[in-house]
């Protein structure tokens, strides 16, 4: 397959601050790719770096088969960005700011009307539409730059934080349409954000970055996995009988029995489940309750991020990036 | 193409908000009526120039004043556009740098010429007959000074990074370039200096340029016609230029 976006070793320092170290990283075609990482860790940098309006300190990408360096127009033309500071003109109606961006993007004069007409249904805007944005909700604001940045097509849509700042419904509703575009458009998406949840029901992989390096890169669900796997507890009296079940027939390997509750951690619970379920009725076990606990990108997030990585790294032996990390944390 | 409509409506942009904006408008209006009329009063009655009325003499440089502030103001406006964050917008679209320039500069321009073309009804005011071919004639030279003036604007907004600059500007450009521009009295009878110095403004060849065409032969010009427009071109080219360069650095 051919990756929409390749970066090789990017980097970009502020002065003695490398905000993005060295990154290299593939996004195939098709794909809802997460970013996530702490505050600072050179996700927007990364993203105005790949929509050329950041020159790298040194290494480069592309997109669409274009380099970054060079070719400008060409991945300018083919992009679209919703960035995470607002950028729109308030000054301005909804539909102006919308005609603008149409006129900037040469969107053929015949189609204009109609697509801003659709994306503004699409955000629920309409019936705003003529009036200034100065009168708008922070989050109506935000809806009208997503409808902004889809308004010419782009083959790849950046939203730097997309939701800051969106109601529950809105949400849900942009992560709806962001779905239905990958699959429609054949759009590739690339997202950062701070919503763990939505992080793991919306990007087919994610990236966790610190310190401008990438920390993990997966599926989700991969990632959630690699700390373990799920938990299955179940309350029951006679909790040894299942524990030897359960290992006897090599359904699972971890079972600890402790206060009259079973603990079995599995690769997927889901599936195991009712397995367990029914090899505990046929011997005859009486199970009182069950209940899941899998782990979440939050859980993945403060593992690869928190403060146990970055302990870690403070105590490798004699390291100069250590020992100035650590002077900077003072 | 695509330049052609990306230039086109930076443009009407700017001319939209302009018009939009009551409060300036109300003040591009008063302030030059302020300027005519008291202190043009003023001065005619004291400072004792006979050859001709006052009123008549300061109106060119009031023109030129109303559009040298207009297009400061309109140039730094970009500083603006980057504290809002729609500066963004516009760069990262298909848009090149030189055609945003170009749009904002066309668009800052068209406001600027507004601004001074506002200003000539007061001349019936004041008593000065101006025909409609003496105003066909001031147009072009009111184009060449506003492109001048509003690349300086615009290569400010390119290098200051935030509204501090914004007084300096006020202090170090608007006001000397007014003063030492002849716009409020001859620079015949001013020493030596000052003459000099106002010679390197190029503000006072575009005054002298307004009043030659606007005042018929009562004016004695500094300069022939032609010495002041091709310096008005020169400066004009030259500031173009420079903004361009400049602002295709900004990030
Ligand atoms: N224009 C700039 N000048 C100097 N330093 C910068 C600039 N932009 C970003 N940085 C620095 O680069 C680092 C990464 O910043 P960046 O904005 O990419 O972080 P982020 O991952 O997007 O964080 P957040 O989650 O807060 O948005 C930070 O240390 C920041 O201080
Ligand atoms: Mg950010």
């Amino acid at each position: 397959m051919n990756p929409v976006i390749e970066t090789f070793s990017l980097t970009k320092r502020f002065g003695s601050n490398t905000a993005v170290n060295a990154l290299s990283l593939r996004i195939e075609k098709g794909e809802v790719f997460g970013i996530l990482g702490p505050n600072g860790a050179g996700k927007s940098t990364l993203l105005s770096m790949l929509c050329t309006i950041l020159k790298p300190t040194s290494g480069t990408a592309t997109v669409n088969g274009f380099d970054i360096l060079r070719q400008h127009h060409e991945i300018r033309q083919s992009i679209g960005i919703v960035f995470q500071d607002p950028s729109v003109d308030a000054d301005m109606t909804g539909l102006e700011n919308l005609q603008m961006h149409a006129d900037l993007y040469d969107v053929p004069v015949s189609e204009v009307g109609e697509r801003i007409t659709s994306v503004l249904r699409l955000v629920q805007l309409e019936d705003r539409a003529s009036d200034y944005l100065s009168t708008y909700s922070g989050g109506m604001r935000r809806r009208l730059e997503i409808a902004r940045g889809l308004l010419h097509y782009p083959k790849v849509l950046f939203l730097d934080e997309p939701t800051i700042g969106l109601d529950p419904q809105s949400r849900e509703h942009m992560w709806d349409h962001i779905r239905m575009l990958r699959k429609r458009e054949d759009m590739t998406i690339i997202l950062t954000t701070h919503y763990m949840e939505e992080a793991d029901r919306l990007c087919d992989r994610v990236a966790i970055i610190d310190h401008g390096r990438i920390v993990a890169l997966d599926k989700p669900s991969v990632l959630k996995k690699s700390l373990g796997g799920d938990t299955i507890i179940l309350g029951i009296k006679d909790g040894e009988s299942l524990r030897a079940l359960l290992v006897g027939n090599g359904m699972a390997e971890k079972v600890e029995v402790h206060n009259g509750e079973v603990r079995v951690t599995v690769a997927n619970a889901n599936i195991l489940l009712p397995r367990i379920m029914e090899a505990a009725a046929t011997a005859g076990i009486y199970i009182d309750y069950v209940y899941l606990n899998h782990p979440d990108m939050n859980d993945v997030f403060i593992h690869y991020t928190g403060r146990d990585l970055r302990h870690e790294e403070a105590k490798a032996p004699m390291g100069k990036m250590a020992m100035m990390r650590r002077r900077r944390v003072r | 193409m695509s330049e052609v409509r990306g230039i086109y409506t930076l443009w009407l942009r700017e001319v939209k908000k302009f018009l939009r904006e009551k409060p300036r408008l109300l003040n591009a209006f008063v302030q030059p009526l302020l300027w005519l009329f008291i202190f043009g009063t003023g001065m005619r009655f004291s400072a004792g120039v006979t050859e001709y009325n006052y009123q008549e003499f300061i109106f060119p440089g009031l023109v030129c004043q109303a559009m040298l502030f207009t297009a400061m103001f309109m140039g730094i406006s970009v500083i603006w556009d980057r504290e809002f964050g729609f500066l963004k917008e516009i760069l990262v679209s298909p848009v090149s740098r030189p055609s945003i320039f170009l749009g904002k500069m066309l668009g800052a321009s068209t406001d600027v010429m507004l601004q001074g073309i506002i200003i000539f009804p007061f001349a019936y005011l004041i008593g000065a007959r101006i025909g409609l071919l003496v105003f066909l004639e001031a147009l072009p030279i009111m184009l060449l000074i506003t492109t001048g003036l509003v690349c300086i604007g615009l290569t400010f907004a390119s290098v200051m990074k935030s509204f501090e600059g914004f007084g300096l500007i006020q202090t170090f450009i608007n006001l000397p370039m007014f003063f030492l521009s002849g716009a409020l009295f001859p620079l015949t009878n001013v020493p030596d200096w000052l003459r000099w110095v106002s010679f390197c403004n190029p503000l006072t060849y575009g005054v002298d340029a307004m009043r030659t065409v606007m005042m018929g032969n009562v004016f004695v010009p500094l300069f022939p016609l032609y010495i002041d427009i091709a310096v008005l071109f020169g400066f004009a080219v030259v500031m173009f230029l420079v903004g361009t360069w400049a602002f295709s650095r900004t990030e």
